[in-house]
């Protein structure tokens, strides 16, 4: 702080000048609309690009210059990328390039139906436990249950019983998603029901239905939002640990963790089969991820600079 | 204190109940006759018969269902299916090799990320906090595998610092041991490391606002002193809670590192469970994860008491 000492004027004894005090409200530029909020928010801006491409990418994967992803050639055997295949090709001389784009369709369709119907599912728990008393600690209790199950090893379990398929994969997953979201959802209505808004709405006779529709699940939202993209990526690397370890989809569908899986035998020897899906599931994983902190930063301002 | 800790341990009694009804049933659960799923597609009927008897699939549920908890409580986690041996016997033989890995992985992560986040905390919103924190989103978003082979084509078909693969005994001597552990424990711990390092920030932050802070920095205190004693101590109790909530994390990749690295662990032994429909392997790995994580758990909340002495109940 600086205080002015320099007196032009002449002052009167015994009058004091208040010290110059410095800006203390700085001029904040607002920036509106969807751009401004970007440019607030960069790691959102980063993230949902990365997302859009890979989004484009999946939809366009049959015109971006690839060959059928399950077509066999023995005589192209594990080549190494070149100007022809240019990810390379696998043990059945499949074009790796032409896989790891068609199994973008794969891992974006399971990360985004798994974080839908989780959230959904949690939604739908969550306010049913935060406002009926009586089903809270029956459904609580299951909730504990089976958030006591690594999430891994329930879909692991849930996928041995099942015939492989993209529908069952993203079932299971979905499974073991969903005690976290009921759990976070409860939390939240539970607080949202001390609110005097709340007290005020009970007390001028809304009903149950309205003040949740009205005053609780607008609220649960911003946090349901953040916890969706969680799921997602959270989702996507299930995905692929369950191809990976040959409980994920059929092998005949070429996703990422099913690449990854056939190059494992020859990792050491041809690491670019391995690689490529490797980079790319990676680059989603974190493209969701940024999405997501960017998020929460930007619903909950109180969040932004701790975590 | 004792009563709390009593109330604390009758508490996991029903979770693991539903733990134990939940594996037991998914076999219900699921389409189909469950001797059936069990077989596989190339069975034939005498087969699926002959598992319908041995698992005495003929009985009705809950009867099934009170023999099955009746001899897991005496340590009997079934027969394998595709072995004929003892499941409690296959997991016995495997158990070392992920109990080592999940051991050093958990060692690893506290000791790199706690003073990550101390120092990120410390240093917050300098390029230090910034690099730390993006380090953290990158180890977030690694899947295992990925992590698993750069590590092992870098350190060890590259430079040959390690071995690639493969696992010794700890009764091969410590540092055979240890060689084989260490690629596998940094592969496993970077997601952990990364959440351990960001909760300890987001903690750090928090308590370093206090008031009893700025006195103990107002009477000279050494700024170590400041962030280790006073600050990292009152931020212990979310740090350990999420140390305990991870276990999870390390459990699930625990079965694909042991896949990249070769590790003859409870891992492969899943995944070699789910390729031949092994399903009473299955559910005595899942049983036996869910009840180490659930103790894990319990060890963490009875730690608070000792952590936090503010903490009554």
């Amino acid at each position: 702080m600086t205080v002015s000492t320099t007196h032009s004027l002449t002052v009167p004894p015994g009058l004091v000048i208040a010290p110059q005090l410095p800006d203390l409200l700085q001029p904040v530029k607002v920036r509106r609309g969807v751009l401004g909020f970007l440019r607030n928010h960069p790691t959102v801006a980063i993230g949902g690009a990365l997302l859009l491409c890979l989004v484009l990418i999946g939809i366009f994967a049959p015109y971006l210059g690839t060959v059928d992803p399950t077509a066999i050639a023995p005589a192209k055997r594990t080549r190494a990328p070149s100007a022809d295949f240019w990810f390379g090709t696998d043990l059945l001389g499949r074009d790796i390039y032409s896989r790891v784009l068609f199994g973008t369709r794969v891992s974006l369709t399971v990360g985004l139906s798994v974080a839908t119907l989780a959230t959904l599912a949690g939604l739908a728990i969550g306010l049913v436990s935060g406002f009926v008393r009586w089903a809270d600690s029956i459904l609580m209790r299951f909730v504990d249950g089976l958030m006591s199950i690594p999430p891994i090893l329930l879909a692991v379990a849930l996928m041995a019983l099942t015939r492989g398929s993209v529908g069952n994969v993203i079932l299971s997953i979905t499974i073991a998603e969903i005690p976290r979201v009921s759990r976070l959802v409860r939390g939240v209505v539970l607080s949202l029901r001390e609110q005097p808004y709340v007290d005020a709405a009970i007390a001028s006779g809304t009903r149950t239905p309205m003040i949740i529709l009205r005053h609780i699940l607008p609220n649960t939202l911003a946090p349901m939002l953040v916890q969706a993209t969680y799921v997602c990526a959270s989702a996507m690397i299930v995905e692929s640990i369950l191809s990976f370890i040959g409980a994920g989809t059929p092998p005949t569908i070429p996703s990422w963790g099913n690449i990854m899986a056939e190059g494992r035998a020859l990792w050491q020897i041809k690491p670019y089969i391995v690689f490529f899906p490797a980079a790319f599931l990676s680059v989603t994983v974190l493209a969701v991820n940024l999405l997501g902190d960017g998020l929460r930063d930007a619903l909950d301002p109180r969040m932004a600079k701790s975590l | 204190m004792v009563s709390y800790i009593l109330r604390r341990i009758l508490a996991t009694v029903p979770v693991m109940a539903i733990v134990a009804l939940f594996v037991f049933s998914l076999l219900y659960i699921a389409p189909g006759d469950p001797a059936a799923v069990i077989a596989g597609d190339q069975a034939s009927p005498a087969d699926v018969e002959r598992i319908r008897q041995s698992l005495g699939l003929d009985r009705p549920f809950l009867v099934q269902f009170g023999s099955w908890l009746w001899h897991i409580l005496h340590g009997d986690l079934g027969t394998s299916i595709f072995t004929n041996l003892p499941v409690s016997s296959l997991i016995a033989q495997r158990i070392e090799p992920t109990l080592s890995l999940m051991a050093i992985t958990l060692v690893l992560t506290i000791v790199l990320a706690v003073p990550l986040g101390v120092v990120a905390a410390w240093k917050a919103g300098s390029w230090v906090d910034r690099t730390i924190m993006t380090f953290a989103v990158f180890g977030f978003s690694l899947p295992v595998f990925v992590v698993g082979y750069v590590l092992a084509y870098v350190f060890a078909l590259e430079f040959e610092w390690l071995p690639v693969q493969g696992y010794m005994p700890l009764s091969e001597g410590f540092w055979p041991w240890l060689e084989n552990l260490i690629l596998p424990a940094v592969a496993l711990g970077c997601v952990y490391i990364a959440l351990i390092a960001r909760i300890t920030r987001a903690s750090m932050l928090e308590v370093l606002q206090q008031d009893y802070i700025r006195t103990a920095r107002a009477k000279g205190m050494g700024q170590g002193s400041i962030l280790f004693i006073h600050a990292l101590k009152n931020a212990a109790v979310p740090i350990v809670t999420v140390i305990g909530l991870g276990i999870a994390l390390l459990i699930g990749g625990a079965v694909v590192t042991e896949s990249v690295f070769a590790i003859p662990g409870l891992g492969r032994l899943t995944v070699d469970a789910i390729l031949r429909r092994d399903y009473p392997v299955i559910q005595g790995i899942v049983l036996l994860f869910s009840f180490l994580y659930v103790l894990i758990n319990l060890l963490v909340d009875v730690t608070y008491t000792l952590v936090d002495p503010r903490i009554r109940y």
